[in-house]
């Protein structure tokens, strides 16, 4: 795992990380800073994220969350001007080190978007697409990995019947659990979930809702929401996110019941934001 | 004035506008071809043309603006979509690219004669091939690439920036983001942008006349051999395309059915073009459904 995402020349550089990894953590953040430019986005973050358990980040729009969740898989680097300071490690390495190899990070650590966006291709192709660049070619086991997908988003009983109509022919709730499909294809250890519900009709939030607390079983997930009922139901602990600053991390349960910080209660609320 | 008179006057206007632009054409298309057709036969179509006699046809010009196109989009479609490519994923903003950019826009402006005076130059005479259908080819490539590599570049733009970030974000390079996500949703907008440029090259004749040449040699379509000087086939020889032989029957024409043949040629143009892009959108739309999983 190690080297897969590190060039082989560079991999004994970069783990010199002094960071003590405990075994059930899966992220661990250190003075985390994100600018746009000049802008700075977050300041100095720093935070624990536990394997195999849902991690909320929650706090109005422009506080800093999305910004954060994106730099974890690198999808920052393709705004001109994003730029990071700090660390993040996973797997002893410093995901943000300039060695690392960013396509196979995103491999291992998916993101799944806020609006759905299934590529124009068929139900099939889009699980089979990022398989077949990973190098796997044989129909069959292409097809198995279709299935296994697709059954674990809970979306194999509705479309096993038309796997090869476009995908853009599916409600928005199912091309969303189809993009939370052809991410899990990858086998990825992280999922990062851009405030995945937030364009999708009650029905079908909830059916996303269940999916993600099925999913941490196997997956670590970190998820942005704006929907403070979503954060408390499903996940284990919350972070509440102001101006580009952690003001409160701790687990779900006490964030909601009895929060630390003024600020937190005032958002949670709804006083603000 | 309320606004409602306003905006009634506006739909007024724009009604009217597109009334002149569609009776133009159909005046003119309908012009072209009643003029024309009586003069088209498969015998026209089918007989070389002839510098002296009347009763010419135009069999080899018909096929060399086909060959020429031919050779054109072989040439320009992969550098201009490259180059759009370029501009739209990798040429980072600043001062390079905005030269490049002016650079093109500038060469989409030159006139097609001053092109042909290139060619002529460059293709003709530095290379010394002489009048070849390469040298025509490439003067057409000159003067369609500004084109092509714009419309790419708007076309791969304008694909949404979400299918982007979702393939990069399963792992996957940006050149085969580009290949698998990006030129196929693009390509609906490329096409009709290399439709366009294909309708050009077509009826292109100043940019051909000091590239490709006034004249064909006797062509054997029976010979197939690329290299021979008698092979429709061949790139290294002369070709005088329809739209440069409207051009010349007309100024310099010895023959005395000038008025037939060259009413005759316009239509048979006009009708190749016609059916060319409807050919090309039809293929096209094929394509995209077979890839998008549409029906």
């Amino acid at each position: 795992m190690v080297t897969a995402i590190m060039d082989k020349a560079s991999a004994n550089q970069a783990v010199q990380s002094n960071s003590q990894l405990q075994n059930d953590l899966i992220l661990e953040v250190n003075n985390l800073e994100i600018f746009y430019g000049e802008k700075r986005a977050v300041n100095g973050i720093s935070m624990d994220i536990e394997k195999n358990s849902v991690t909320a980040l929650i706090g109005p729009s422009g506080c800093g969350k999305s910004t954060f969740l994106r730099s974890i898989n690198r999808m920052n680097d393709l705004i001109p001007g994003a730029r990071a300071v700090g660390e993040i490690i996973y797997e002893d390495l410093n995901i943000l080190s300039e060695q690392i190899d960013v396509v196979a990070l995103r491999k291992e650590i998916g993101m799944v978007f806020q609006k759905p966006n299934p590529f124009p291709k068929s139900i099939y192709e889009n699980i089979t697409h990022a398989l077949k660049f990973s190098g796997i070619k044989k129909k069959s086991k292409l097809d198995e990995i279709v299935e296994e997908s697709l059954k674990k988003a809970a979306l194999w009983e509705e479309v096993k019947d038309r796997l090869h109509k476009s995908a853009l022919s599916l409600s928005g709730g199912q091309q969303q659990r189809l993009c939370i499909a052809r991410t899990i294809a990858m086998k990825p250890t992280v999922m990062l979930l851009d405030e995945p519900s937030s364009a999708l009709d009650p029905i079908s939030n909830s059916k996303v809702e269940d999916l993600i607390v099925d999913l941490k079983k196997e997956y670590s997930i970190i998820i942005v929401t704006h929907n403070m009922q979503q954060a408390s139901r499903i996940s284990d602990k919350t972070a509440f996110f102001l101006s580009g600053d952690i003001i409160e991390y701790d687990y779900t349960e006490k964030i909601f019941t009895n929060p630390s910080v003024k600020k937190t209660e005032e958002y949670i609320s709804g006083r603000f934001g | 004035m309320n606004s409602k008179t306003a905006d009634r006057i506006a739909t007024g206007v724009f009604i009217t506008i597109a009334i002149i632009i569609i009776s133009i054409l159909v005046g003119l298309f309908s012009y072209i071809l009643v003029n024309g057709l009586k003069h088209v036969s498969l015998d026209f179509l089918t007989t070389p043309s002839s510098n002296v006699r009347a009763g010419g046809g135009i069999r080899d010009q018909l096929f060399n603006s086909f060959y020429i196109l031919f050779i054109t989009m072989l040439i320009a479609l992969p550098l201009g979509i490259g180059g759009g490519i370029y501009m739209a994923e990798y040429a980072k903003p600043g001062k390079i690219t905005d030269i490049i950019r002016s650079c093109i826009e500038v060469l989409a402006s030159l006139p097609s004669i001053v092109i042909g005076m290139f060619g002529l130059l460059m293709f003709v005479n530095l290379t010394g091939w002489g009048y070849t259908i390469l040298g025509g080819a490439l003067a057409l490539t000159v003067f369609n690439l500004p084109v092509i590599v714009r419309v790419s570049e708007d076309a791969i733009r304008a694909v949404p920036r979400d299918l982007k970030e979702a393939s990069l974000a399963l792992g996957i390079t940006k050149w085969h983001t580009i290949k698998t996500v990006l030129l196929p949703s693009a390509f609906p907008s490329i096409l009709t942008g290399a439709i366009l440029a294909a309708g050009r090259v077509f009826g292109e004749a100043a940019a051909l006349l000091f590239t490709a040449g006034l004249s064909t040699p006797r062509l054997d379509y029976a010979n197939w051999n690329p290299f021979s000087p008698q092979s429709p086939l061949n790139i290294f020889r002369p070709a005088e395309t329809l739209a440069v032989h409207i051009w010349s029957v007309n100024t310099q024409g010895l023959i005395p059915d000038v008025e037939e043949v060259s009413n005759g040629s316009a239509a048979v143009l006009v009708l190749s073009v016609l059916v060319f892009n409807l050919l090309a959108r039809w293929i096209g739309s094929m394509i995209h459904k077979k890839v998008t999983a549409s029906k």
